[in-house]
């Protein structure tokens, strides 16, 4: 210890008390082995939790798989149902779940997140934009069999649409698009506001900072955002069940059009409901193998969110 | 100050509240034309607001309300009816460095195209002006098209200093521009403001009571949202200030 320390150092009574321990400096006290320890026993919990995620993934995946070999195929994609829906493919189901999904996010992703933009970008905090706010967060917590229903009154029935892929796709849209908002609001708020200060200060207009500033820093999580809406709509059976799908519906191997948009169609997740609930006799590989795709392209659609979030991060300004 | 000079700015019972709790309460004082008026005064007295009321950006901080009158050139800015005019009017330099994500070149051509300027060559000229102004453009000329975001934080800070510029203010605003900056940047700066003064008005926010007893035509005191005392700097600066917590506050032994 030198004379200077020392002195510096006796100005305070703590200090002195400190020095006159004569312990070696970074010596392992009780104090510090017990915080060691505790933080040692924590990082095993988390990461055994975190662990945890991957199991059931794994196991689902497996066992779907497993059950669905015999029939997966490029085949059992791009054929028909055949013999009361107990053999062949899943074609009409398949390409009809594509329109449902493109339908719906065409309508609810660019009003999403337009109004996205408007909440975060020019609305004050007053008491219509809270009830917007709160009327989001909600919508986003009802339950699918209650938009349902509601699409069912709304389109099917009030707007004359009838039990069709317009009625259906509607009523997904309407199911998506609180999420869709939420998570572009999200995005929006992630660009920091000393930007928008740095322009409003220079005379930009607020359109002015969004267009250049804004709208290119949170594209990456906007559009990440919208891509998860699909998997959710793929996925949802009720909403469409009551609005526009149908259990058979007769259509030519392959084709890519097959259905007008005031038709009813079929989907992958209620074709897995009625395969698994409906119909006799079923080859029993047949349902396993259509949530074999239905998870497939769910995952694949996730696959690209990540990898565009990994490519838009990488590519990011600050 | 003579009558003839002209008024730049005029304050008038300046009151600002957030969301009810007063930051400034009711104060009143002149800014003329081409000359460097400092504001100087401890955290918290509502220095950054005060310049925040002249530009209006005030109005974006929900729950932000403003009494009394402040008139850029005569006119009273609650009645400016193109906003993003006054605002080009008025250079501001805010106190963190904040390089915008894009490249160098566009920071600094950022606000001319707002306003509709196109031209390559005129765009070119301006930013190599501005640049040069801010004392960054021997160390960015070669590498214009990097991200203004990858710069240090001196030099972003500068980045700053040249996009307020780049408008061609007639009032340049410095709010603690030099906390991110080393001591010999700063002194180039402040020449350049130097240089600037013998077009335009600035006024300039400082921590530093040395920077403004320097630079500084007239000074003023604030504290807890009033103006303590405001005069020349010989005054200010002078052995006997009229208020006894001005000399405190320039000697370092206040509060």
């Amino acid at each position: 210890m030198s004379s200077m320390e020392t002195q510096n150092a006796a100005q305070t009574p703590e200090n002195q008390e400190a020095l006159s321990q004569v312990t070696p400096r970074f010596a392992e006290t009780p104090a510090v082995r017990k915080k060691l320890l505790y933080q040692k026993i924590a990082k095993i919990i988390f990461g055994l939790m975190a662990a945890a995620m991957i199991v059931p993934l794994l196991l689902i995946l497996s066992y779907l798989v497993a059950k669905a070999w015999p029939t997966l195929s490029w085949e059992f994609l791009v054929d028909v149902p055949k013999r009361g829906m107990t053999e062949g493919g899943i074609w009409p189901a398949l390409i009809g779940t594509v329109y449902l999904v493109f339908i719906s996010l065409a309508v609810s992703a660019p009003i999403g997140i337009l109004a996205a933009v408007y909440l975060n970008e020019y609305a004050k905090d007053n008491w219509l934009n809270r009830i917007i706010n709160l009327a989001v967060i909600n919508l986003a917590g009802v339950p699918s069999i209650v938009h349902a229903l509601f699409g069912l009154g709304a389109f099917v029935y009030a707007a004359k649409m009838g039990y069709s892929i317009i009625s259906a796709s509607l009523t997904l849209a309407i199911m998506t698009l609180p999420v869709i908002i939420a998570s572009t609001r999200e995005a929006l708020a992630s660009v920091p506001i000393a930007f928008r200060e740095a322009c409003w200060n220079m005379g930009a207009t607020r359109w002015q900072t969004i267009k250049a500033i804004v709208l290119p820093n949170s594209i990456s999580g906007i559009l990440t955002g919208v891509i998860l809406q699909v998997s959710r709509a793929a996925g949802e059976t009720a909403p469409i069940m009551f609005t526009g799908v149908v259990f058979y519906k007769a259509v030519e191997r392959g084709t890519l059009f097959p259905y007008y948009l005031n038709e009813q169609c079929m989907a992958l997740s209620m074709h897995l409901y009625t395969l698994s609930t409906q119909v006799p006799n079923v080859q029993e590989s047949l349902p396993y193998a259509t949530a074999v795709v239905l998870l497939g392209a769910v995952l694949l659609v996730n696959a690209t969110s990540i990898a565009l979030r990994v490519y838009m991060r990488s590519r990011k300004k600050w | 100050m003579n009558a003839e000079t002209q008024k730049r700015v005029e304050v008038r019972d300046l009151r600002l509240s957030y969301g009810g709790r007063e930051v400034i309460h009711g104060i009143s004082f002149d800014i003329y034309e081409r000359e460097i008026f400092a504001i100087i005064g401890p955290a918290q007295s509502g220095k950054t607001s005060l310049l925040r009321c002249l530009n209006r950006t005030v109005e974006f901080t929900p729950g932000a309300r403003t009494s009394g009158v402040v008139k850029i050139d005569g006119q009273d800015v609650r009645e400016v009816k193109d906003v993003y005019q006054l605002r080009r009017k008025i250079g501001m330099v805010a106190p963190l460095p904040v390089g915008l994500p894009l490249t160098i070149y566009d920071n600094v051509a950022f606000a001319p195209r707002c306003s509709g300027l196109r031209d390559r060559a005129v765009l070119d000229e301006l930013v190599e002006k501005c640049l040069r102004q801010a004392a960054l453009w021997d160390e960015v000329k070669d590498r214009l098209n990097t991200l203004g975001t990858r710069l240090s934080g001196g030099q972003q800070q500068r980045l700053t200093i040249a996009r307020a510029l780049s408008h061609q203010p007639e009032i340049l605003c410095l709010d603690e521009f030099s906390i991110a900056i080393d001591p010999v940047t700063t002194m180039r700066i402040e020449d350049v403001l130097k240089e600037l003064r013998k077009e335009i008005t600035i006024i300039l926010v400082t921590n530093l009571t040395q920077q403004a007893r320097r630079l500084a035509d007239r000074t003023m005191f604030m504290w807890q949202g009033e103006i303590i005392e405001l005069d020349s700097n010989e005054v200010i600066f002078g052995p006997n200030p009229r208020d006894s917590r001005t000399r405190d506050y320039i000697k370092g032994v206040f509060g």
